[in-house]
């Protein structure tokens, strides 16, 4: 077969599986609906394997597939680029999506909603495969709305629960937030090189070095403007400070989607394109520095909400968050390889955890609350080592995957100069200590320590609210399906081993060739070429640097708190309660965004509407000249009563007045 | 003439002829007989104007289809029709519309059905005149004509307030329409008794009086499209008529307001054009964003849509000022886009009133639990009209915002707004109404739509989907004409 066909066949199995599964997945049933959609997954999956085998071999495709729309001189393509990136993409997409497919099997076992749901994730995977396979902006933007679309639905898939409707509103009005940004960045990309098309772009890039932005009224370096504008879209998809606040709400959503789409694929969106912008940033250093920063301050701060939450998943989403500030900060230390290959490790063991939190979900009956679990790790032992493993990978253990990826972003933020450097450096440094700690503090209540379930709940959050979750008294829960259990080993092994592998290749060879370009001003990335000195070299090095000891010591802080000592942290609670209220209200950023911006734009609205509409056109204008109207027909209907001696008597005074003026001018 | 028939005339008289027929069938004992021929009127009304799509010819720009005859010789009147690639594209808008109302009206229209129906019909071969009028006096009676069937619509179908909405609509358009005719009458003097439309583009015209000709024009299509400040008769009429009213209202009857604009004002006016842009923009930008805003918080969900309706036409407007390519064709391909987009969500809207009789918010929630296949349907088109890439509410939207940044960043950024308006209302809107747990007996009753109404909610989901993804055939049929209007307006007429 030949190469074209097979890049089609890539996003359109899935699409494919979507479409059967939603619209005749009725008729199909349940299992036929999943074999299909998990077989075509699959196509697409061992499609890209050998995609990967032809680009390793150098060839790289970039061409159209059919045009969009044509306008003025312009023409808007369909088009793929396959490089390295796309299909380091396109492995770590379908490979996750893959897994996610067959764990939903087991998790979504009872779930009305079955066919739907195999769908919805079929349709993403055919979307974020759109996205990452795009030769240009416009289509770029479709992938990255399409991915948003899904989001919605699948945050909302349980459209009954009033925090899912409310979660997936908020999920798609925030990352429009950021479209809006993204999609004038995109204008201007038009407006200033004529074309969408990314290679065009990039290669006539360096003659606007010096421009100005053509925005009036403002003097900004054009790239810097559209590079700024860029990150906005990026800061909603993945989730960067200020525009955060959806993800922890996404997670209302069914668990798989969390790892799929909230975790692995759709939040690492943002990272993929700033990387695949990398020509246009590397001309900006204070775009680059803007990036730095708002990922310093995600990856540092989203860390600690992570600290004192209780939800199983939230837990999960809060390191999500935090890493993708690292991801970011990478980004923004020119280091663009580090952020993909970072996003590839994270990509795996944060699946795992999820996926590994679904498994806990469901042995609880779907309780949530870590502070109701304990000691699981007797009655699920599978669900507990690939747990461990993921952990372990996610705080930077060396030899695992999650160090190789983390310990390079911190090296490489340590070289780099550019403004922030030093902040991007202590929140990334302090991050680690923080990831040990919640990560081993959720852990070490889920696995370890004394059995809490099965217990009425006393501290419960919703209690009372839903009746049938949670482990009856004295039931016991234990390991579930092999369906759930297979997705987790397989998720493991890259999570344990994807980073030593790889390392090499990645980081320390020019392995993304031209898809990735970095300017001879950002050094960071040479200069730890040369200091690199083998995965084992480095595992070994790894562990006489700070980051491994405060890793050690967030673990060790969590197991002597919440293992040795767990009265202490209700005391720490107590004594600081106004850092407990500042976390636990997420720094007041839904509070105050519901009251400015929704609670304002609602104001706004009904001012207008009230005033401008009602009062103003309608009152005053429109009904206001018809009551002018009405009024003078009045009097002139005054004079029209039918009676023949009031028109005589009007007759003869007009008369007379006729004549008087008559005679007086005479 | 092509296939040996005149084929606008045809456009325009087929459906009059077939719903005169409808006409006769008389009263409500004759219903059935009256659904099937306005069916078979609607169908091979579109029938007949599929040749003008695959016989145009897309590399002139010149009046294709031309028909000419004298009419009325003392004033130098002629029946002359013809279509270029802009009116081509609304007749065949305007003909598909036509056999979808009918559908729509199926059932749900039970007194005076043959009325309702042959005031359809009649209404869409007017439509299809004014888009194929090339003489002015001929636009200008098919234009005043095709206000009485709406007018009828609503104020015989219509809600317990349609008398008010049916002479607000009525006096509004028919006061602006009146400043139309005294530009007719100006320019037919000017040029020397001619009523011919393209005479009129060719015509040199001193600015001052293209400045008041321009005004004149103004009050009558801007009235039509509608634009901010004068857009407070669509609510109204939204909400009092009936479902297939509002629907021809929204996908076609708007449509002829933003055409004027660019068979009229800006060729025959286009110094005038330039120096009021400033004005046009700023009036369409405020309906991008304010409008925007006041949809947010309507409680009626026809109030809504309609408010949406009036912002979405806001980029039509803001298209066609901005002249660029970019922003023209993408006003026009937002002009087809919103008319299958708010059309769709109309019909809707009419499936829930229809069941449960009731248009407010508040009455609904949870509608997904007893009506699934609604629910997708609807979620299309909620999207759709929140301007999600792939359907077709994103082309024209995209376009003109591309089209908007050449000229001035802030232009493009206050159109740009509506990424978040335009989703935060239609989509807080739909969770309110469709999703959520059922919230009270009505919706529990209620009962998914059948093969009639899923009918035509696929043909509507198809187009907007098809023109999403491929919007290429319809943009291409428009190039010759929109590069011949661009450069026409780039050129001095003093």
């Amino acid at each position: 077969m030949d190469m074209h066909s097979l890049y089609l066949i890539v996003p359109l199995a899935p699409l494919l599986g979507a479409i059967v599964a939603g619209l005749f997945g009725k008729w199909l049933g349940r299992t036929w609906s999943h074999r299909i959609t998990i077989t075509l997954v699959a196509v697409s999956f061992f499609a890209s394997l050998a995609i990967f085998q032809d680009v390793s071999a150098g060839n790289i495709f970039n061409g159209p597939i059919y045009t969009w729309l044509t306008s003025g001189d312009t023409s808007f393509q369909v088009g793929f680029l396959i490089d390295k990136l796309t299909v380091t993409m396109m492995l770590v997409v379908t490979f996750v999506s893959l897994m996610v497919h067959i764990y939903t099997i087991g998790y979504m076992e009872e779930d009305p909603g079955y066919q739907r749901f195999f769908s919805y994730i079929s349709l993403f995977t055919f979307s974020m495969l759109m996205l990452v396979m795009a030769n240009n902006f416009m289509q770029l933007f479709f992938g990255w709305e399409a991915v948003g679309l899904v989001s919605y639905l699948l945050i909302g898939f349980w459209y009954t629960k009033p925090t899912a409707i409310y979660a997936n509103l908020k999920a798609f009005l925030v990352n429009r937030v950021g479209d809006f940004g993204f999609l004038l960045g995109i204008a201007l990309v038009l407006m200033v090189f004529g074309t969408l098309d990314y290679q065009t772009v990039f290669t006539n890039a360096h003659n606007y070095a010096n421009d100005l932005a053509p925005i009036p009224g403002v003097s900004w370096n054009l790239i810097t403007a559209i590079c700024i504008l860029l990150f906005i879209g990026a800061m909603g998809k993945s989730a960067q400070f200020p525009l955060h606040v959806w993800l922890p709400d996404s997670m209302e959503g069914p668990t798989p989607i969390s790892a799929l789409i909230h975790a692995a694929t759709m939040v690492t969106a943002g990272i993929f394109m700033v990387a695949r912008m990398s020509p246009l940033f590397e001309m900006s250093d204070t775009a680059l520095s803007f990036v730095l920063v708002i990922g310093a301050i995600t990856a540092l701060f989203m860390g600690f909400l992570g600290i004192i939450q209780n939800d199983i998943k939230r837990v999960v989403a809060y390191s999500t968050l935090s890493q993708l500030g690292y991801m970011t900060v990478a980004l923004g230390a020119s280091m663009y390889t580090g952020a993909i290959f970072h996003l590839m490790t994270h990509a795996f063991f944060k699946a795992l955890l999820f996926l590994a939190a679904g498994s806990v979900i469901i042995a609880m009956h779907h309780d949530q609350d870590i502070r109701n679990m304990g000691g699981l790790r007797k009655y699920m032992p599978i669900t507990w080592i690939t747990s461990l493993i993921g952990s372990l990978a996610l705080i930077g253990t060396p030899f695992f995957s999650g160090f190789y990826s983390k310990d390079s972003i911190i090296e490489a933020v340590q070289l780099t100069h550019i403004p922030g450097a030093s902040f991007a450096y202590f929140a990334v440094v302090a991050g680690v200590f923080v990831t040990a700690f919640y990560s081993f503090r959720m852990y070490f209540l889920v696995f370890h320590g004394e059995e809490r379930f099965g217990k009425p709940h006393h501290d419960h959050d919703d209690h009372g609210h839903d009746e049938h979750h949670g482990l009856a008294p004295g039931q016991k829960p234990h390991e579930t399906s092999w369906v759930i259990t297979l997705p987790l080993i397989l998720l493991a092994i890259p999570s344990v081993a994807i980073g030593f592998l790889t390392i090499g290749t990645f980081l320390h060879t020019d392995y993304f060739g031209d898809a990735i370009f970095i300017s001879d001003e950002h050094p960071a990335m040479h200069e730890m070429y040369e200091h690199y000195e083998g995965a084992v070299g480095m595992a070994l090095h790894g562990m006489t640097t700070l980051p491994f000891w405060l890793a050690v010591a967030g673990v060790a802080s969590a197991w002597f708190l919440y293992l040795k000592r767990p009265e202490i942290p209700a005391l720490i609670q107590k004594r600081f309660s106004w850092v407990y209220t500042l976390l636990d209200q997420k720094y007041y950023f839904d509070r105050f965004n519901d009251w400015f911006f929704a609670g304002g734009a609602r104001g706004a609205s009904r001012f207008l509407w009230k005033f401008g509409d009602v009062k103003m056109i309608d009152g005053f204008f429109v009904n206001g000249s018809a009551k002018v109207v009405g009024m003078f027909s009045g009097v002139l209907r005054g004079f029209q009563t039918g009676y023949v001696y009031h028109y005589a008597f009007w007759m003869i005074v007009g008369v007379s007045a006729l004549l008087t003026v008559r005679t007086w001018f005479a | 003439m092509i296939f040996g028939y005149p084929l606008l005339s045809v456009a325009i008289w087929l459906p009059i002829i077939f719903g005169l027929l409808v006409l006769a069938t008389g009263n409500d004992r004759n219903a059935p007989l009256a659904r099937m021929i306005a069916l078979v009127g609607a169908v091979l009304g579109l029938l007949v104007t599929i040749p003008l799509y695959t016989d145009f010819d897309r590399m002139t720009s010149a009046m294709q289809f031309v028909e000419m005859k004298e009419w009325i010789r003392h004033f130098n009147i002629h029946y002359h029709l013809g279509v270029d690639g802009i009116s081509v594209l609304f007749i065949l808008l305007n003909s598909f519309f036509t056999v979808i109302v009918v559908i729509a009206g199926w059932q749900v229209i039970e007194k005076r059905v043959a009325q309702y129906m042959a005031a359809f019909l009649i209404m869409s071969g007017l439509i299809n005149g004014v888009f194929a009028s090339l003489d002015a006096m001929l636009f200008y009676v098919m234009w005043e004509a095709m206000l009485i069937p709406m007018f009828l619509i609503i104020g015989v179908w219509g809600g317990p307030n349609r008398v008010y909405a049916a002479v607000k609509f009525f006096l509004y358009t028919l006061l602006g329409s009146l400043l139309m005719l005294v530009a007719f009458l100006y320019l037919y003097l000017h040029s020397g008794g001619s009523f011919e439309i393209l005479d009129y583009h060719q015509l040199p015209i001193p600015l001052n009086a293209q400045i008041l000709i321009f005004i004149a024009f103004f009050f009558a299509f801007a009235v039509k499209v509608p634009m901010f400040p004068v857009h407070t008769w669509l609510p109204d009429a939204h909400v009092e008529a009936p479902t297939g009213g509002s629907v021809v209202l929204a996908a076609i009857m708007l449509k002829v307001g933003a055409y004027g604009f660019i068979r009229f004002s800006m060729p025959i006016a286009p110094d005038a054009s330039h120096e009021l842009a400033g004005f046009m923009i700023a009036l369409s930008l405020i309906a991008v964003v304010y409008i925007g805003l006041v949809a947010l918080t309507q409680a009626d969900m026809k109030k809504l849509v309609a408010y949406s309706s009036i912002s979405h036409m806001g980029f039509v407007t803001l298209g066609f000022f901005i002249f660029n390519a970019y922003g023209m064709e993408g006003a026009l391909l937002q002009m087809i886009s919103h008319g299958f987009v708010a059309g769709a969500l109309f019909l809707c809207i009419g499936v829930m009133y229809d069941r449960v009789h009731s248009r407010q918010i508040v009455d609904y929630g949870g509608v997904v639990n007893t009506m699934p296949v609604f629910a997708a349907f609807f979620m299309l088109f909620a999207m759709a009209n929140s301007g999600l890439p792939g359907t077709s509410g994103f082309v024209g939207e995209f376009m003109v915002i591309m089209g908007a940044v050449k000229v001035n960043f802030w232009y493009a950024f206050a159109a740009a707004s509506t990424l978040v308006f335009g989703a935060a209302y239609t989509l807080w809107m739909y969770k309110r109404v469709v999703f959520g747990a059922v919230a009270n007996d009505h919706v529990k009753h209620l009962h998914d739509i059948g093969a009639r109404e899923i009918l035509v909610m696929a043909i509507l989901a198809i187009s907007v989907l098809v023109m999403g993804l491929y919007p290429l055939p319809l943009s291409e049929i428009m190039h010759a004409s929109v590069n011949d209007l661009l450069v026409h307006l780039a050129r001095s007429k003093i």
